[in-house]
């Protein structure tokens, strides 16, 4: 069994928000918010949190198949998809709750793919986000592409593709990367260096740091403080801004932890040490940012309760909603298989419900 | 109109005509810009359409299926090349995984309108890798279509239906056909890509077969005895099993070619098929001419592993005796 204790990024990551909630100014970003702003990026930080635990325990309560957590990288995920525009397209994995909230996901269509009503729920061209893309590092591949588009229509539009430290070792990956140099796509690739894949720790398999892989494909790497939510939002702008000018794409790696377990299935205390956990703790996305409110006089424990109290009341609507989902028509599972009209799968269809019209009170509709 | 055309050339002209008719349709691939393709089925088109629309990817094939997937979420129309058959697999799982189920994930939202053209199949003297027929692996995904001409007709027919198609379309190109002439009318409505057209009327026998190996039916049908109806399938999935079935009822017997190993091969598929609906009129088991179940040969062996017109009327011989 390999224990590890967590290793700190090798050369100083950007960093505008320390852990202990100071600001903190930087050679070459900066980032200037309204007050309004800052209050905006915590809310919604404590809306993902709250989304994640109460979907954590609908698992454990038997009404969610599996949950793949998010906790401990809110900022990284909230962060960059705040720098987005709203045509901008991400390209998640399946951990990026916090994305596909600030893309305006509605949260129950998360909620389908992983209580197993849907594949993907909502629609990924409404919301520019993708589905979740569940095979590792096939999104990359996807969000370069589109990213290529957006070059040939001639447009400022960009993309950002999501992927972890694990992802780094697959072929699509390394592909993407090379496919987004060539064109000069404008695709932002974005690596939560969660440290963990699954029971691996990233330091296993990460030789060089994932941030200056990017040399050897010809484009701008950076490493940035995933947990801290403005430096996050300031290297993420200026790789879109990047990207927009037709520079080409930037590899941010955004060093963080993965609070919890790998998804619902895994068992942590089987391969990491609880300090670790205990470690990362002091330096949550979410506290460093409150602490800075706070001492700033830009928000009050008002505020903070008002949030909390809202989160509250969202999560209490939220559970009724998941507990009374309903389920999709059997018949449905032969939707959409083909774009155009299918005559062998439309009779496979009719007798699917043939069949099961021979049972009584069967149910099974078209 | 009707032109005299090699099957190359003829697929050129309904890349020619696709790019013409619809401004989103685009080429990406492999050295298809200026070298036109390494059997010059792009030949020209970079030429008189430029960067834009003829792009030369860099040399990975899962990055060429896997970017086209987002294009086609810009709203592009990719039609790809494989170099050949065997270079297909490592996009494999970016066709499996992705191409063939995003338009089912998304409820419809997503159509990923993608041709991916592969020259396959043996014939050619070729090194390893180069000679393969993978169809099968296709035609058993949900998802995706799959077409293969065997003609410079249907050649332009089904190419243009496969980029005119909102599904994904695999697209296997007869690479050993590929400089046989035909004559190519490109006015006429054409004969629906998607279903089983007969390419020679007979009474005893029905002889199905696709791509490379409806040419050597052909031969075998002016080489027998007896009187041989030859069907070229065109579209390996959906299968027109219909049209296959219409033809038993009148001839009793069948015989199924393909180049790819028989072990669980389009054959079997289509056996199982007909010996259900046609079950009451079959006068003989159905037979299969196949690739053997191993890894293609060497080049110098090819010749014992290709279905030949030979094995052919032998199969025949033992449906018209049993």
């Amino acid at each position: 069994m390999t224990m590890t204790s967590a290793p700190e990024p090798q050369s100083p990551a950007v960093q505008l928000l320390t852990p202990e909630g100071e600001l903190v100014n930087h050679e070459s970003y900066s980032l200037d918010l309204t007050h309004a702003q800052y209050k905006y990026l915590y809310r919604e930080m404590v809306s993902v949190r709250r989304l994640d635990q109460e979907a954590t325990a609908l698992q454990r309560q038997g009404e969610l198949g599996l949950w793949a957590s998010s906790l401990g990288q809110e900022a990284a995920q909230v962060g960059s998809a705040f720098a987005l525009e709203k045509n901008d397209f991400a390209f998640p994995t399946y951990r990026e709750h916090g994305v596909a909230w600030m893309r305006g996901v509605d949260p129950m269509k998360i909620m389908e793919v992983y209580r197993g009503i849907s594949n993907g729920g909502w629609d990924p061209l409404e919301h520019r986000c993708n589905s979740y893309t569940i095979v590792i590092g096939n999104q990359v591949l996807n969000g370069v592409g589109y990213a290529m588009g957006c070059t040939l229509d001639q447009s400022d539009d960009a993309a950002i593709t999501y992927f972890g430290d694990g992802a780094t070792a697959q072929g699509d990956v390394n592909e993407g990367f090379v496919f987004a140099s060539t064109f000069d796509a404008p695709v932002v690739f974005f690596c939560q260096n969660n440290q963990w894949a699954i029971s691996q720790p990233s330091e296993k398999f990460v030789k060089t740091p994932i941030y200056k892989r990017a040399d050897g494909f010809g484009f701008p790497g950076v490493l940035v403080d995933g947990n801290d939510i403005l430096a996050v939002i300031a290297v993420t702008k200026a790789a879109l801004d990047r990207a927009r000018s037709g520079a080409g794409p930037t590899l941010i790696e955004a060093f963080t932890y993965r609070m919890g377990a790998h998804t619902t299935s895994d068992d942590p205390t089987r391969y990491r040490h609880e300090n670790d956990l205990q470690n990362w703790k002091l330096r949550d996305p979410i506290e460093r940012l409150k602490v800075m409110l706070a001492r700033n006089g830009i928000a009050d424990r008002n505020f903070f309760d008002a949030i909390d109290s809202d989160a509250d009341a969202w999560a209490h609507t939220f559970r009724a909603a998941v507990r009374s989902m309903g389920e999709p028509a059997p018949g449905s599972i032969f939707d959409n298989v083909y774009a155009d009209r299918h005559e062998a799968l439309d009779a496979q269809r009719a007798a699917f419900i043939d069949y099961h019209e021979g049972f009584a009170d069967s149910g099974v509709t078209s | 109109m009707t032109t005299e055309l090699t099957i190359a050339k003829s697929l050129n002209q309904a890349l020619r005509t696709a790019m013409e008719e619809d401004s989103k349709v685009l080429l990406f691939g492999e050295d298809i810009g200026k070298l036109g393709g390494v059997f010059r089925v792009t030949d020209g088109l970079h030429k008189d359409f430029g960067d834009h629309r003829v792009l030369d990817s860099p040399l990975a094939e899962s990055g060429i299926v896997g970017t086209a997937i987002g294009l086609a979420m810009r709203g592009y129309r990719p039609v790809l090349e494989i170099q050949f058959d065997g270079f297909v697999f490592p996009a494999f799982d970016q066709i499996i995984s992705q191409l063939a189920k995003v338009h089912r994930r998304t409820n419809g939202s997503v159509k990923l309108p993608i041709t991916i053209r592969i020259p396959y199949g043996g014939g050619i003297g070729a090194v390893e890798h180069h000679s393969e027929s993978p169809e099968t692996f296709f035609t058993h995904i949900p998802g995706l279509r799959v077409l293969s001409p065997s003609d410079p007709q249907s050649a332009y027919s089904c190419l243009l239906s496969a980029i005119r198609s909102n599904d994904p379309v695999i697209f296997f190109e007869p690479k050993r056909r590929y400089w046989d002439k035909g004559y190519v009318d490109r006015t006429q409505s054409p004969a629906d890509p998607w279903r089983a057209r007969i390419v020679r009327t007979g009474s005893d026998v029905t002889v199905v077969a696709y791509g490379p190996m409806v040419k050597t039916a052909l031969q075998a049908a002016n080489a027998s005895e007896y009187s041989l109806e030859v069907i070229d399938l065109q579209s390996l999935s959906p299968l027109d099993d219909r049209s296959i079935a219409d033809s038993v009822e009148r001839t009793g017997r069948l015989v199924i070619v393909h180049e790819a190993p028989g072990n669980l091969g389009l054959g079997a598929e289509i056996a199982a098929r007909i010996g259900k609906s046609c079950f009451y009129t079959l006068e003989a088991p159905i037979e299969r001419v196949t690739g053997y179940d191993i890894p293609y040969p060497p080049s110098k062996l090819e010749e014992h592993y290709l279905p030949d017109h030979d094995r052919i009327l032998v199969a025949v011989d033992s449906v018209m005796e049993a």
